[in-house]
């Protein structure tokens, strides 16, 4: 299991890609097979080996605040706090 | 109560505070820097909130403001001020939030005297702002009336959600005579009282609110002034005020309002001893006008004088009354001069001098 | 040993920011602004008891992006009317947000007066350097030589004079006591500018001053330029005129945790 995923609002989403910018891995992509409802073509994670941190820079970034981070904790570290990404 | 000998400017100042006023936003400007002279030194003796501001741009903008928490606010300026308030004033009266604005008038236009005048009526008493909305307008003669009319504007401006006005001129706001103030009200602090259902308070616990006077869809904008509209008409059925003077035996009537019917009332006095049978109708609401009254009575008078110092701007609302049922004549007198009662005297004296000729070439018979 | 692994929520849309797609462009730095404006004031505590009030311009709307209550203002007049609502509800957070034609043109009078006067109110300013709403006219921030639909050949410094940099002005005023200027253009500088907006609303909360923050924003549609360009943009012309920096700290200030 990735350590991270993101999940994009595709509604919410205006396809700027100032998120997939902010991510070094290069995990964000321009979903071009589909238009949202305001005409736009959203960004998606596309990850497939699995290499998305959580580190949530895309989410920084995001104008639109339609990006939220999940990330696993492993039991015996102290839990992160929503919200306190930075 | 005790009748003190009091100047206008600070007699409404102080009436305001007696009913609660929370908020002064102000400005100096002559004639009426007596009023925030006299707030500057009250408001904070009673913990309440007093602000001389950069400008009457700014002044209208921090009583918007304060009017959005659902607090008694009011401001005072003079014509030039008031000119400088119409965008605000417009924003107010898009947004349904209560106020109350006091005009000291003076002369004009530009920044023309500081001497007394009533040519802000067209300004004031159609809105000013642009768009289209009325504010509730009052003029006072005296300082009693100045007084009563303040207390008067902050009940009607709350009742209605609307901005009322004291219209009056740098005449009664520098006079001094013998009125009785109201007794001081017990003020609690805003955060105390419990804020109308529209207030902006703080989303605590509840849904948001939000003050705007922005309705983009036409449709939407249309509604809102539909909503208006209801109102204003509801203000015109239930607001109008005026007073009369020998007017039930008259077949002339003087029409005037404020410092012009004071004068225009000694006039009156004057005609009636020299056995004119003259009355004075002076309306105290200049919004809602007093249509209804003055129709009916130029229906049973032979003529109207209507005094103003102005250029001729109530005339217009007069005439409209009075649809032609009765002759409407007009005298005035611009720049900050005020009348002598002699003037209009003389005034009536033409009025009725005109229309005895009249009767006669009508009675005369016709040559051949 | 096998350790128990637990997917949770590292980050989230912001509880005050209210749940609509906003009208502002794709890649435009308000909707990043009010995000950041959002996640302050969670943070802190104070939806409750924050009123926002609103310039004209295109965050004209933006008392329909946060769940807070709002106030809209006459175009410049924000300060006002917050100083309006602070002086009568001085326990409650009173911000206004304004973009450069507001508070740098028409509105010059009444931000400078209600930081001479140290007016308790926080304001975010968003300096694009261009009039947004109205389709891309010559802004007081607009940058020498700066092509606009009212500059077609380029701001000429000769007959428009050169613009104005509001941080350092106001950063001048007595009752200043927070006034910095950052960016939106990458990652690093957004974080920096939540901390300051952050600071800001802190300086408010303790009753210190007037605070604002200027943040130098994009406008990829009036510059002609894709999002991810215009935050170049920034870099290439911006920050030269209007360096990053913290124009007025109060000691006070530099006490707050």
């Amino acid at each position: 299991m990735p350590i991270g995923r993101i999940t994009i609002d595709t509604e919410g989403c205006k396809g700027c890609t100032l998120c997939a910018t902010a991510c070094l891995p290069r995990l964000l992509q321009t979903d071009t097979t589909y238009l949202n409802s305001l005409g736009y073509h959203p960004t998606r994670l596309v990850d497939p080996a699995g290499q998305c941190t959580g580190c949530g820079l895309c989410a920084v970034i995001c104008p639109d605040a339609c990006i939220t981070v999940y990330r696993l904790r492993v039991a015996r570290q102290p839990a992160a706090r929503v919200g306190t990404l930075i | 109560m005790t009748r003190e000998l009091l100047k206008g400017n600070e007699a409404m100042a102080e009436a305001a505070i007696r009913v609660g006023l929370q908020a002064y936003f102000g400005y100096p400007i002559t004639p009426q820097t007596e009023l925030l002279e006299h707030m500057a030194r009250r408001m904070p003796e009673l913990g309440r909130v007093f602000l001389q501001a950069e400008s009457e741009v700014a002044v209208i903008n921090m009583v918007y403001g304060a009017a959005c928490t659902g607090a008694r606010v009011m401001t005072s300026s003079s014509s030039p001020g008031m000119s400088l308030m119409m965008e605000g004033i417009s924003y107010i009266a898009g947004s349904d939030v209560p106020c109350v604005l006091i005009d000291v008038m003076r002369g004009g236009p530009g920044l023309g005297n500081i001497a007394p005048s009533q040519a802000d009526y067209f300004q004031i008493v159609k809105g000013g702002g642009h768009g289209d909305y009325h504010l509730i307008v009052l003029a006072p003669a005296t300082v009693q009336e100045a007084i009563d009319l303040t207390c008067l504007a902050f009940d009607l401006a709350e009742k209605y959600r609307t901005i009322a006005v004291v219209l009056t001129d740098g005449n009664v706001g520098q006079l001094m005579e013998p009125a009785e103030l109201p007794p001081m009200r017990p003020i609690r602090k805003p955060a105390d009282q419990p804020a109308p259902a529209w207030a902006l308070r703080g989303a605590d616990a509840r849904p948001k609110r939000v003050v705007s006077s922005i309705h983009l869809l036409p449709e939407e904008e249309e509604t809102f002034n539909l909503k208006l509209q209801a109102r204003l008409a509801e203000i015109r059925q239930n607001e109008v005020r005026f007073t009369e003077y020998a007017l039930a035996d008259a077949d002339y009537a003087v029409v005037a309002f404020g410092t012009a019917g004071r004068v225009s009332q000694t006039a009156v006095k004057q005609a009636r001893a020299r056995g004119l049978r003259v009355g004075l109708f002076r309306p105290i609401s200049l919004y809602p006008f007093p249509e209804a009254q003055l129709a009916e009575l130029a229906s049973r008078v032979k003529g109207l004088l209507v005094v103003e110092m102005n250029s001729g701007q109530m005339v217009e609302d007069v005439r409209l009354a009075v649809n032609g049922r009765a002759p409407v004549k007009f005298y005035g007198r611009m720049g900050g001069v005020v009348p002598y009662p002699d003037e209009v005297l003389e005034a009536i004296e033409k009025l009725v001098a005109a229309d005895a000729r009249a009767q006669t070439a009508l009675a005369a018979p016709r040559s051949a | 040993m096998l350790r128990q692994a637990q997917e949770e929520i590292i980050y989230q849309r912001p509880n005050a920011l209210a749940n609509v797609v906003t009208h502002y462009c794709p890649g435009c730095t308000h909707g990043t602004a009010h995000r950041l404006v959002a996640e302050v004031i969670d943070e802190l505590g104070i939806a409750g008891q924050t009123i926002g009030v609103t310039p004209v311009g295109c965050a004209v709307f933006a008392y329909n992006y946060f769940n807070l209550d709002f106030a809209e203002a006459a175009h410049g007049r924000a300060p006002a009317m917050a100083t309006g609502i602070k002086r009568m509800l001085p326990d409650r957070v009173v911000f206004t947000y304004q973009g450069d034609g507001d508070m740098a043109a028409i509105g010059l009078a009444e931000i400078t007066h209600a930081a001479a006067r140290g007016e308790n109110i926080t304001v975010i300013f968003l300096n694009n350097a261009i009039y947004g709403m109205t389709g891309g006219q010559m802004a007081p921030t607009s940058l020498p030589g700066q092509m606009t639909t009212s500059s077609p050949l380029g701001r000429d410094v000769e007959t428009m004079g050169l613009p104005l940099r509001m941080a350092e002005m106001l950063a001048g005023m007595p009752g200043s006591a927070y006034v910095v200027r950052r960016s939106l253009h990458n990652v690093k500088e957004i974080i920096r500018a939540k901390k300051a907006i952050r600071r800001a609303f802190q300086v408010q909360l303790a009753g210190l001053g007037f605070s604002m923050v200027e943040l130098l924003s994009t406008c990829p549609t009036n510059w002609g330029v894709s999002a991810t360009d215009a935050m170049g943009w920034i870099q290439t012309h911006m920050l030269p005129y209007y360096p990053l920096g913290d124009y007025v700290v109060r000691p006070e200030v530099e006490d707050l945790k």
